[in-house]
C-alpha cells in the first residue's frame, strides 16, 4: 500500500488552470505528455536528414548533391523508362502489325486509340481541335470528306510527310491565286464563284450568268477539281459538290480563295514522332468515324 | 497556485463529497487527463511544467464476468482477423477464390457473394454511416462499449498485457522487478516478452497483407522471399505500429491520440449506462475496522473500503471513483475486481457497476432507479441504421449484372457528312459484372431513322451491333449515330442507348441527346 498516495488522484486544484474561465468552467492547464515533446524534437532531427539525403544547399557554382544523387529530373526519366518498359510488349505488337491488322484486332485497336488520343492532344489538337472537329482552313477529321484520301494508309502518309511542308513524299499541289496573278478578272471570279455554289446546290445571286461561269470553270478549274467539280485527291483538290467546306461556302470566301489561292500547310511528323505513334495516330483519326476502306 | 484555483471546479475528486457530480462535471472531466496529473510542480507560483512523464501502468490480473466477456471478444475478433483471408469461396474460373479480398490491381473488392466495383464504392459510405450510428447507439445505451471491448487498440493491448503478466509477473511482482537492478532472470523475462510481442505484431502485419492477395500463395511467396517488396514493407510497417501501440503506447493512444474519447464526452448523457462508482453507496470510504468504529459511534460509513483493487486492475490507470473520466475505456474490469472484494467481505456486489448518473441521484433522493433503452436518441440512431441498412440491402439485391453509360463527344458536338446528313459520336461503356464473357445487342432509341456504327465491332445481330465484353470487365466503344432524317437547327433530341444480353436477361439503358447544328 506504499504507492497509495501515488495512485490516488490529486484534486484538480493542484493541476492548475490556464486562468481561462467561461461561466464558471475553467480550463485546466494539463501538461503535454513527454513523449509527444520528444517526438517533436525527433521530427526536427529528421528534417535535418533531408538536407543530407536530398539535393538541398545552394553552393557558389553548384548545389549539394545529396547522398543518393536523387534529382526530380532523373526521377521523371526513371518513371518514363518504366512506362516504356510497361508498354513495351504492346508497342512491339503495334510496330509489327499492319494498320489494317491493328484496326481489326480489338486489343490492338484499344491500345492504339489510347496512344493516339494522347498523341493527338499533344500534336494535332492545336489546329484540328481536341476532338478532330477542325476549324476554318484546318480540315475536320471526323467527317467523311478527305482532301488527300481517307484510307488508313493515306492518312498515315499525310501524317508522316505532311502537306506542302517541303517533304518530297508530302502532299503537293495548291490552289493558284487566279486573281492576284492576273489569270481571272474580278467579274470572272464573281461569275465562277456563283457557278461553284450551284455545284453543291447552294443558292446563287439573281441574274448570275451560270453559263459563263460554267465555261470559266471548265477552262480554269476543271483541271484539278474535275469537270463535274468532284475534286481530285492526287492534287488535294476538294470536292466542290458535297456539303463540306474547308473555308466557308459563302460567295465572299469562295471569291477570296479564287483570288488569292489556297494552300494550307500540314507539318511532316515523320521526323518528329516515332513510327508507332504515327500508326496509332492514323488509326485514331481513321476511327473518328469518317475513315474509308 | 494559479489565481483562479480558489474557484472550485465543478468536478469530483477523491474524497470529495458526492453530489458534486453533475453534467458540468462530465464536461469538465473530459478536459482532464488522469495520467499526467501525477507530477510535482517544480516551480513555485502559478507556473506549470509544459510536459509530464508517462506513469507506467501495471494492470493486475482479474477474473469475473467482464473479464470473460473480454476474453470471448478477443478470441472472436482476433480469430476473424487472422484467419478470414484463408476462407475460400468458389466463384468459378474467372474470379479469385478467396472469400474476402481487396483486389487492388483489378480494382475489385470481393466479400463472400458480394463483388464491389470502384464506382460502387458508395456502399462503403453506407457502411461508414452505419458504423458511426452504431457507435453513437452503443454510446447512448452503454457508454464506451467500443473502447472497452471491440477497439483493436484495446484488444491488442489486452493481449500484450496478458503476455507481460505471463513473462514478467502480475502487478506486484512486476513492480518489484522493475525496482530491482537488471539480472539475467529479468533480462530473459523481458527478452521473452519483447520476442512474443514482436511475433504477434509480425503476424498481425502478415495477416493484413493477406487480404490483398491470394492468401495461401502469398504465404508461400513470403516464406520463399518471392513476394513483392510492398508486401514486406507493409508487414514491417504494421509490425512496428502493433508493437509500438500495443506494447509501449497503450493507454496513451486512448488519452492523447484517439479522437473518440473527446467525441464520447460530448455524446454521453445522464441516461446512458456507464461504468460508474456508486458513490451514494460507497462514501464515506472506510476500512473494515474503521467502519466498525464509525458504526459504533453512529456515524455513516460507506461500502468502499478503499482497497484500490479497482485502480490496480485498470488497464489505463484510472481511479473510477473520481467520476466519469476521459481515460476510462469502460472495460468493466474494475467491476470484476470490486465484486471479488465485496464477496469476500460479505457486502453486496456491484459497488462499481454499469449505471447512470441519473440513477445515483434518484437513489440519493429515495426514488427508484430506472433505465430505458427506448429514448428519442436511441430510437433515432436505430432508425438511421435501419434505413441506411435497408437502402443498402435493397440496392445490393436489385443491382443489375450489367450496366451502360454514355458520354457524348464534346468536340465536335456534331458533324455534317458530305451528303449533308448529321452524325453524333458517343463513348459508350458497357459493364459486364457477370463472371462469364457476354455479348450485348446495342439498341439506340429516339431517332426513328438512324444508322448506328460501333468502332471496333463489326458483328451484328440483325440490324443491331453486337458488342462482346469479357468476364467481370467493362469495355468502352465509340458509337456513331447518323440521322437520316433532317435535323432542325438547335435541335437536341433525347435518345436512349439500351444493351440487351444476347443470351437473354435484363436490359440496361442510359440516356443522352442527339444534337443538331
Amino acid at each position: 500500500m506504499a504507492d497509495r498516495s501515488k495512485d490516488a488522484r490529486k484534486p484538480p486544484a493542484q493541476i492548475g488552470t490556464t486562468g481561462h474561465e467561461w461561466d464558471g468552467i475553467q480550463e485546466l492547464n494539463t501538461p503535454l505528455p513527454r513523449w509527444w515533446l520528444w517526438l517533436f524534437y525527433a521530427t526536427i532531427v529528421w528534417s535535418v536528414g533531408y538536407w543530407i539525403v536530398y539535393p538541398a544547399w545552394p553552393l557558389v557554382f553548384s548545389y549539394s548533391n545529396g547522398l543518393f544523387n536523387w534529382h526530380t529530373r532523373s526521377a521523371v526519366a526513371t518513371d518514363l523508362a518504366e512506362l516504356q518498359q510497361q508498354r513495351g510488349p504492346m508497342i512491339a505488337r503495334l510496330s509489327a502489325a499492319s494498320l489494317q491488322e491493328i484496326e481489326s484486332t480489338p486489343e490492338l485497336l484499344d491500345f492504339a486509340r489510347a496512344l493516339g488520343r494522347s498523341a493527338f492532344a499533344d500534336n494535332c489538337a492545336p489546329c484540328h481541335g481536341t476532338g478532330g472537329g477542325g476549324a476554318k482552313g484546318y480540315p475536320n477529321l471526323v467527317d467523311n470528306d478527305w482532301l488527300w484520301g481517307g484510307s488508313l494508309d493515306q492518312i498515315a502518309q499525310t501524317i508522316r510527310h505532311g502537306a506542302r511542308a517541303g517533304d518530297d513524299k508530302g502532299r503537293q499541289g495548291s490552289m493558284p491565286a487566279f486573281g492576284r496573278d492576273g489569270m481571272l478578272k474580278a467579274d470572272e471570279i464573281s461569275t465562277v464563284a456563283n457557278y461553284v455554289r450551284t455545284l453543291s446546290g447552294l443558292k446563287t445571286e439573281p441574274g448570275a450568268d451560270l453559263g459563263r461561269g460554267g465555261k470559266i470553270f471548265a477552262d480554269n478549274c476543271a483541271v484539278c477539281h474535275g469537270p463535274q467539280g468532284k475534286g481530285n485527291r492526287e492534287l488535294g483538290a476538294p470536292n466542290l459538290t458535297d456539303q463540306i467546306w474547308l473555308y466557308a461556302p459563302d460567295k465572299k470566301t469562295i471569291m477570296e480563295g479564287i483570288f488569292s489561292g489556297r494552300g494550307g500547310v500540314m507539318p511532316a511528323w515523320g521526323g518528329k514522332l516515332d513510327d508507332v505513334t504515327i500508326k496509332a495516330l492514323a488509326v485514331y483519326v481513321h476511327t473518328f468515324g469518317g475513315g474509308e476502306q | 497556485m494559479c489565481p483562479g484555483s480558489d474557484i472550485a471546479l465543478a468536478m469530483p475528486a477523491v474524497g470529495s463529497r458526492p453530489g458534486q457530480h453533475s453534467l458540468a462535471a462530465l464536461v469538465d472531466d473530459a478536459a482532464r487527463t488522469p495520467l499526467s496529473a501525477d507530477f510535482e510542480p517544480d516551480q513555485p507560483g502559478d507556473e506549470q511544467p509544459l510536459y509530464a512523464a508517462r506513469k507506467k501502468v501495471y494492470p493486475q490480473h482479474v477474473t469475473g464476468t467482464f473479464r470473460r466477456v473480454k476474453w470471448a471478444v478477443l478470441f472472436v475478433t482476433l480469430g476473424l482477423y487472422y484467419l478470414l483471408p484463408f476462407v475460400r469461396w468458389d466463384r468459378g474460373p474467372n474470379a479469385p477464390g478467396q472469400a474476402v479480398l481487396i483486389d487492388s490491381p483489378n480494382r475489385r473488392f470481393f466479400f463472400f457473394f458480394i463483388e464491389i466495383w470502384p464506382q460502387e464504392f458508395y456502399y462503403l459510405t453506407g457502411l461508414l454511416i452505419m458504423a458511426a450510428m452504431a457507435l453513437f447507439l452503443m454510446n447512448a445505451l452503454a457508454g464506451r462499449v467500443w473502447c472497452g471491448y471491440l477497439c483493436p487498440q484495446t484488444v491488442w493491448t489486452d493481449l500484450f498485457q496478458t503476455i507481460e503478466r505471463w513473462t514478467e509477473g502480475d502487478r506486484r511482482e512486476h513492480l518489484q522487478r522493475d525496482r530491482q537492478p537488471w539480472t539475467l532472470d529479468r533480462l530473459v523475462r523481458a527478452g521473452t516478452k519483447h520476442f512474443l510481442w514482436l511475433m504477434i505484431a509480425w503476424w498481425t502485419g502478415g495477416a493484413w497483407v493477406l487480404y490483398f492477395a491470394d492468401a495461401p500463395s502469398l504465404v508461400r511467396d513470403l516464406a520463399t522471399f518471392q513476394a513483392p517488396l510492398i508486401a514486406y514493407v507493409f508487414i514491417g510497417l504494421l509490425t512496428f505500429t502493433t508493437y509500438t501501440l500495443a506494447g509501449w503506447m497503450r493507454e496513451q493512444v486512448c488519452v492523447y491520440m484517439c479522437p473518440w474519447p473527446r467525441i464520447q464526452a460530448a455524446l454521453t448523457d445522464e441516461y446512458a449506462l456507464n461504468v460508474t462508482y456508486r458513490y451514494d453507496r460507497g462514501e464515506p470510504r472506510a476500512s473494515l475496522k474503521k467502519a466498525a468504529v464509525l458504526h459504533e459511534q453512529g456515524l455513516p460509513a460507506g461500502d468502499c473500503i478503499d482497497c484500490l483493487q479497482c485502480v490496480h486492475v485498470c488497464p489505463t490507470g484510472v481511479d473510477i471513483r473520481g467520476g466519469p473520466d476521459l481515460g476510462c475505456i469502460q472495460c468493466g474490469l474494475c467491476i470484476d475486481a470490486c465484486d471479488a472484494v465485496m464477496e469476500k467481505i460479505g457486502r453486496p456486489t456491484r459497488l462499481i457497476a454499469y449505471d447512470t448518473d441519473l440513477n445515483i441521484k434518484r437513489r440519493q433522493q429515495g426514488q427508484k432507479p430506472f433505465y430505458s433503452i427506448v429514448r428519442t436518441r436511441t430510437l433515432l440512431y436505430a432508425v438511421v441504421i435501419a434505413v441506411v441498412g435497408a437502402v443498402m440491402i435493397y440496392s445490393l439485391a436489385t443491382r443489375l449484372n450489367d450496366a451502360v453509360s454514355v458520354l457524348h463527344d464534346r468536340n465536335p458536338l456534331f458533324v455534317r457528312l458530305s451528303d449533308g446528313s448529321l452524325r453524333n459520336a458517343y463513348a459508350v461503356r458497357i459493364l459486364n459484372k457477370s463472371l462469364d464473357s457476354r455479348a450485348f445487342l446495342l439498341k439506340v432509341g429516339g431517332l426513328p431513322d438512324a444508322d448506328v456504327d460501333v468502332i471496333g465491332s463489326s458483328s451484328f445481330s440483325g440490324a443491331d451491333p453486337l458488342i462482346e465484353v469479357g468476364p467481370d470487365q467493362s469495355r468502352e466503344v465509340r458509337v456513331l449515330v447518323t440521322a437520316r432524317e433532317r435535323i432542325g437547327s438547335g435541335a437536341s433530341i433525347p435518345i436512349t442507348f439500351t444493351i440487351v444480353p444476347k443470351t437473354g436477361g435484363t436490359a440496361a439503358s442510359a440516356s443522352d441527346h442527339f444534337i443538331g447544328p
